[in-house]
């Protein structure tokens, strides 16, 4: 794009204020040579750093498929684990090179913001002696009006001019340059909206039931997954957060096309008010935003213990990821057998079920998988276990999986299944009992908090429309002299005389300052303008034009 | 209405295919009036004996005793003749990459209308849009510069190339769209990286066209440069390339914020290296670093172009690859 840096001789170039020419063309050269050219090698490596993460299970993006990977590779991952594979973009190696990158980029702008201010605060530079030299050239004859005119004419086209004498200089396209600044500029900005994101910010996903019983209020404890930037302080926003109605329909594939949840939210002690959001229409709080991310049923079972004490549970199964829906959870119940008169606990008379859960089963065994999203045959297969569930011995374990080494090592044993449908109850081997229930609804929300989201928005703007300007902006000079009478050519010195009417000529010249191909066309056409052909140029149209425009087509 | 979308885009691949081939004869016949005035003979009938096969400006050289044994002025008429076929032949291939340009419109549109939306909604929709892009653009910038005609032969081989994937490896039902991908932004991220992705795919034709051109014009003549030999002059190819990608830039640039604007609403993030977002990440810089290299003196034009070519083979990552290979958001794209 740089025609003028590609072609190394336009001497015709007016003389720069700068000192001394040699350190100019050193900094120039090392400004071109050694950033541009770093820039680009780091962009490159940019890119090629940016393949592992895409390539690899990302924690960030899906944890679950680095914990297959693990396992499928026992010997590989830890290796790849030390060096951030699984972590790429925040990777040591990742953040260095776009670090890097950033700096030479702010090194590289902020000479040119300098010196752009002064070329925007500058006039447009005196005309050179030897207009002959430039890559477009012409001699006609001068308008009436003389360089008034001509200036007026160049001001109407909207170009920068600067009356010297019988000398006019005319530049445009400083919204290149502009353009330019402001598209790398904003490419900081984008990355302090990042920073700020990544510090201020924090998002945190969970499991949200239908039903008053499982109001959630947001506080730190309340999430499953949370992650919160270093500079997040302990208080959180505050809002509570009641599912009413979760609306999903299908197709008769099972392809989901449409959601909608309906909530009553409460924020900071306001009062409760009702909401409704749906994926790609968050729900935009004060301090917070929730998404929607997934659904699926919470079946309510109810469990009857010797003592003939009832408890409920309404425990969200986990989605298969399948089409139907087929769920997987697990209800336990701790707290059974406990004698209602001693208050005595038996540790090893706790009960659980393992359960899958499928909404529409299919009409003949094996009942294992869902044959479509919505509660059409809705059936409960249940595995129960009596005996040490393993929860008081401090074993981080899962609320959605039963622990296996109690399985194992015989403090927990499996005491049959069955498959329930709605309404079905089961009376196990001690006279005990279960019930199938019903469902509820459960949605999985993202509620997240991203102080830098505005700066990112506005500095994506600022990209976008920088960019235009910087590649459909084409920055160029005109000069024109205006000759004394009778001198043909153009290499004289400039007369100092009043030329008026018809019997001067003005040689008028361009230089492109960046590559434009269109640029002969336009010369040729401001020529003509120039000389007031146009409008019916007066007198002197006709006379010593033998010249003519003779552009010397050798900008492209 | 599915059916009709269906079979009118296979008989827009087979008239894309003939359209390649007109190409190849007029490739392989020549043409240029210059050369009936100027040449000597025995290229002349080189460039005769060679018609029909593509690679026929490679046996230029070899039909010499006999050209000679004519005499000069047989050789002019029979040349003269050859360039009418060739000018023929480049003219049905013209013409019939508009006609397959006009039935792949007419398969997209009823696609559109049977699934009740836009054909942006899986894989098989999306190759056939954007190459539709690419067709279409390159119509216009045939209207403008007449001249580029030879890069038609390139251009219909990678028509036929995608459009014949999409059809036979890519094809799915149709299916609506997902509640996730019905939102505005939807339309405005997908219609604008699709457009992108048809001028890239335009853009990488005079790149390649460019190196062979160049290699062909510091004489080279080993195989790949030989095709070049018909080819408009390097230094007008590279403008080309770079007027294309200029234009697409910006494009793609905003498509990709259109998508992080959409997946913060839609995913609760604006950005999260989602294996698509990866690849139109990497893209992205691929092609800020071919537009880099072209505006540093000191960086060979060659350079630019591979990087430009490179960058067209991140597109066709994304398109494929990442759908076939990683799982992602994105993976509604569906195979
Ligand atoms: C964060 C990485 C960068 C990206 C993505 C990027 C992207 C771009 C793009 C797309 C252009 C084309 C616009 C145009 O041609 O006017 C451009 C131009 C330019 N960039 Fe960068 N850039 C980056 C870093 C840098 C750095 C570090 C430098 C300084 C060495 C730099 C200097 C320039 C210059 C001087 C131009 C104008 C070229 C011309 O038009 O003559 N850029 N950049």
């Amino acid at each position: 794009m740089t025609a003028v840096d590609d072609r190394p001789a336009a001497p015709a170039e007016a003389p720069r204020r700068r000192p001394n020419p040699v350190l100019a063309l050193l900094r120039n050269s090392w400004r071109q040579l050694t950033s541009m050219r770093t820039a680009l090698v780091l962009l490159f490596l940019l890119a090629v750093a940016a393949i592992p993460g895409s390539v690899l299970p990302q924690r960030g993006v899906n944890p679950e498929d680095v914990r297959d990977f693990f396992t499928a590779h026992p010997d590989l991952a830890p290796l790849l684990d030390r060096i951030g594979a699984f972590e790429a973009f925040s990777s040591v190696w990742f953040s260095a090179i776009y670090l890097l990158l950033f700096t030479s980029l702010i090194g590289c702008i902020t000479p040119r913001l300098r010196d752009h201010i002064r070329a925007l605060r500058a006039k447009p530079p005196a005309v050179p002696k030897r207009l002959k030299r430039l890559p477009q050239h012409a001699v006609v004859p001068a308008p009436a009006g003389g360089v008034a005119a001509i200036a007026e004419t160049l001001r109407r086209r909207r170009w920068r001019v600067m009356v010297r004498g019988d000398e006019v200089s005319a530049e445009k396209g400083y919204l290149k340059e502009t353009g330019n600044l402001i598209f790398h500029t904003s490419m900081v900005v984008v990355l302090v909206g990042v920073a700020l994101g990544s510090w201020y910010g924090w998002h945190g996903n969970r499991l949200l039931v239908a039903g008053a019983d499982h109001v959630f209020c947001n506080t730190r404890q309340q999430y499953a997954e949370a992650k919160l930037g270093p500079r997040v302080g302990d208080n959180l926003p505050r809002f509570c957060m009641q599912l009413d109605e979760f609306d999903a329909r299908f197709l008769p594939t099972g392809q989901p096309s449409f959601y909608n949840a309906k909530v009553t939210v409460d924020e900071d002690g306001g009062a409760p008010r009702a909401e409704e959001f749906s994926v790609n229409s968050p729900l935009r709080l004060d301090g917070a935003n929730v998404y929607l991310l997934g659904h699926g049923y919470a079946p309510v079972i109810r469990y009857t213990d010797r003592y003939g004490n009832s408890q409920t549970s309404a425990v969200p199964f986990l989605t298969n990821k399948d089409v139907g829906l087929t769920s997987e959870g697990l209800a336990a119940f701790p707290d059974a057998n406990v004698n209602p008169d001693t208050g005595e606990r038996n540790p090893d008379l706790q009960v659980a079920f393992d359960g899958l859960y499928l909404p529409t089963a299919p009409q003949q065994p094996p009942f294992n998988r869902s044959e479509h999203p919505t509660e059409e045959n809705p059936l409960l297969g249940l595995v129960a276990y009596r005996g040490n569930l393993g929860l008081d011995a401090g074993i981080p374990g899962s609320v959605y999986q039963l622990d296996q080494r109690q399985v194992r090592n015989g403090r927990l044993t499996e005491i049959g299944s069955k498959e329930l449908r709605m309404g079905e109850s089961w009376t196990l081997d001690d006279g005990t009992k279960v019930e199938f229930l019903g469902t509820e609804p459960y949605v999985v929300l993202s509620v997240r908090y991203d102080p830098g989201a505005t700066l990112l928005l506005v500095s994506s703007v600022g990209l976008v429309l920088g960019l235009m300007g910087s590649l459909f902006f084409r920055r160029r000079r005109i000069f024109v002299r205006v000759l004394p009478a009778g001198s043909g050519d153009g290499s004289g010195p400039p007369g100092g005389g009043s030329p008026t009417g018809g019997s001067s000529l003005v040689e008028v010249a361009g230089l492109p300052r960046t590559e434009h191909p269109g640029f002969a066309a336009e010369f040729a056409q401001l020529v003509s303008a120039i000389r007031g052909d146009e409008r019916g140029g007066e007198a002197g149209a006709g006379s010593g034009a033998k010249s003519g425009t003779g552009a010397r087509g050798g900008a492209e | 209405m599915s059916a009709l979308s269906d079979q009118v885009v296979s008989i827009a691949t087979l008239v894309y295919l003939l359209a390649m081939i007109s190409h190849a004869v007029e490739y392989a016949l020549g043409s240029s009036r210059v050369k009936t005035v100027a040449a000597p003979a025995r290229e002349l009938v080189g460039a005769a004996v060679g018609a029909g096969t593509m690679g026929g400006a490679d046996s230029a050289g070899g039909a010499g005793p006999e050209g000679g044994a004519e005499g000069a002025a047989t050789a002019a008429t029979r040349a003269e003749r050859t360039a009418r076929r060739a000018e023929m032949a480049g003219r049905i291939a013209v013409a019939a990459t508009a006609l397959g340009a006009a039935l792949h419109l007419v398969g997209l549109v009823t696609r559109g209308l049977a699934a009740d939306r836009m054909p942006w909604g899986n894989m098989y929709e999306f190759v056939l849009t954007v190459s539709f892009i690419g067709v279409a653009a390159w119509l216009v910038v045939l209207v403008k510069v007449p001249s580029l005609r030879r890069l038609g032969l390139f251009l219909t081989l990678v028509m036929v190339l995608l459009v014949a994937t999409a059809e036979l490896v890519l094809y799915t039902p149709i299916v609506p769209l997902v509640p996730a991908l019905n939102s505005y932004w939807f339309i405005v991220h997908v219609s604008t990286i699709v457009f992108a992705s048809g001028l890239f795919l335009l853009g990488a034709v005079p790149a390649v066209a460019y190196l062979m051109r160049a290699g062909y014009e510091q004489g080279k003549r080993s195989f790949p440069y030989t095709l070049a030999k018909r080819l408009p002059a390097a230094a007008g190819l590279e403008r080309f390339t770079f007027v294309l990608h200029a234009f697409a830039f910006p494009i793609f640039t905003f498509a990709v914020i259109a998508g992080a604007i959409w997946a913060e609403a839609a995913w609760g993030r604006p950005w999260g290296w989602d294996p698509k977002e990866t690849w139109a990440f990497i893209s992205w810089i691929v092609y800020a670093g071919y537009l880099h290299a072209r505006a540093t003196p000191s960086v060979k034009r060659n350079v630019a172009a591979w990087l430009a070519i490179l960058g067209f083979l991140t597109v066709l990552m994304n398109l494929f690859g990442v759908n076939i290979f990683f799982e992602g958001l994105h993976s509604y794209g569906g195979l």
